[in-house]
């Protein structure tokens, strides 16, 4: 089945600073939409907006041609979220939090394990969170995604703190989701190479 | 990737869940635990010293001074309920989560009354004891703390809801909640004391019952709405 995100003239007002204005863009199934613009100028703000965690000042945003704010809770069981902040918690282990995570949303039947070792995450799985780099719990939030069975992924910088190997490794899983019907919103600031279709969206 | 194949568990298990990763976090880090059960048995150990050993006057102040001290030990804990999720990210993750947000909450607030309410009416009868409370009496008591503490939670939870975006929001919350609070401390501390002197007390349990109940119908919409707003 193919889904569709789209935003309608999207205007978002922060304080007193208009961030973007009438910003409209349509993503389908296998499809991977890239937000673009420097430091501070609202990445963060609008895939936070797209996922209806912020009120827009105007516009309206689309999953499946269906208001979101009509349809929330379906909406949200379609996503899965990685920010800046990771969401895991230090004092828990890796297997800990990815077990509280698999309440939240539909799993997929891949074999954690075989995810474990894939993230290069495997050997850490007995130890708490806290005492892992940055990097590796960058890597533990993307084990999150790829035990989520949902078809909209929200990307915010997902390449903070990864080594080259790293980022290469989420293009490569952006790349398989997208080649598989799913779909992807990522804010970056860095070239991002993804073999898939794309769309840029560029806020000023 | 078939829609068909796609299953959310269902929300006891968001419910369960919740409460049992915040009951996990809370045996890894037992001072946060326990601060609060300090602070309330050195208010009601100090008492006694300051206004000396009469025990006519302490048989005359304890309900009063266990319920202050019950009430202002549970508004510290409240502080933390919400700060770490929301500073780690995992607010965020709670959010866009299909699982409907009050029942979350309600897991979360269930593992506070656990680690918060719970014990403190598991240690009131020591304290009560040092103020020459009768054994009868002491069973009102616990009953009036068990119920009482279970709204402090649910209520405390709006409050700390909606000042989990301020940085040191701690005076605020406790300004929010005291009105909604007050009324529970009088009530328990009343009953306890009507009991002390052989009088009916059921009242005051009913009262606080019915305060519990409503807070339980009414406190976790309230709280999800209050999340949604100070994550903005």
């Amino acid at each position: 089945m193919t889904h569709k995100l789209s935003g309608d003239n999207l205007t978002l007002i922060r304080g007193e600073r208009c961030l973007f204005q009438d910003l409209s863009f349509a993503l389908e199934s296998g499809g991977l939409l890239i937000l673009e613009g420097r430091n501070g100028c609202g990445k963060t703000s609008l895939i936070r907006a797209i996922a209806g965690m912020l009120s827009l000042e105007e516009g309206t945003v689309y999953w499946d041609d269906e208001p979101v704010e009509k349809q929330r809770q379906q909406f949200h069981g379609a996503l899965v979220w990685l920010a800046h902040r990771t969401g895991l918690k230090g004092d828990l282990t890796l297997v800990e939090n990815l077990e509280f995570e698999r309440v939240l949303r539909a799993h997929s039947k891949r074999d954690p394990e075989e995810v474990y070792e894939r993230l290069g995450i495997a050997r850490l799985k007995k130890l708490i969170l806290r005492s892992l780099s940055a990097g590796q719990q960058r890597r533990v939030a993307l084990a999150r995604m790829l035990l989520a069975d949902v078809p909209l992924w929200f990307m915010d910088e997902p390449f903070t703190n990864l080594d080259r190997e790293g980022r290469q490794l989420v293009m490569e899983l952006v790349e398989e989701h997208c080649a598989t019907g799913g779909m992807c919103v990522m804010a970056a600031h860095q070239d991002v190479e993804i073999g898939a279709p794309t769309t840029k969206v560029r806020i000023q | 990737m078939s829609d068909a194949s796609r299953e959310i568990p269902g929300i006891f298990a968001g419910l369960g869940a919740t409460a049992k990763r915040d009951l996990l976090l809370a045996w890894k880090r037992p001072g946060d635990v326990l601060n609060p059960l300090f602070f309330f048995a050195m208010v009601c150990t100090l008492f006694p010293l300051a206004v000396g050993p009469s025990a006519e006057q302490l048989e005359f102040s304890g309900p009063g001074v266990l319920w202050v001290a019950a009430l202002l030990a549970t508004l510290l804990s409240l502080n933390a309920l919400f700060i770490t999720d929301f500073e780690d990210g995992s607010l965020d993750q709670l959010l866009v989560s299909p699982q409907p947000l009050p029942i979350l909450v309600l897991g979360k607030i269930l593992a506070h009354w656990l680690t918060s309410g719970l014990p403190l009416v598991f240690v009131s009868p020591i304290l009560a004891i040092t103020y020459r409370m009768p054994l009868s009496v002491v069973g009102v008591m616990m009953l009036t703390l068990a119920l009482g503490t279970i709204s402090l939670s649910l209520l405390g939870s709006i409050g700390a809801a909606l000042t989990v975006g301020l940085h040191r929001g701690t005076a605020l919350l406790s300004l929010l909640i005291l009105p909604l609070a007050m009324p529970i401390m009088i009530l328990g501390a009343n009953a306890v004391s009507l009991a002390a002197s052989n009088d009916i007390y059921s009242t005051g349990i009913w009262a606080l019952g019915a305060y519990a109940i409503a807070s339980l119908s009414l406190a976790p919409y309230a709280t999800a709405a209050a999340l949604r707003i100070s994550n903005e």
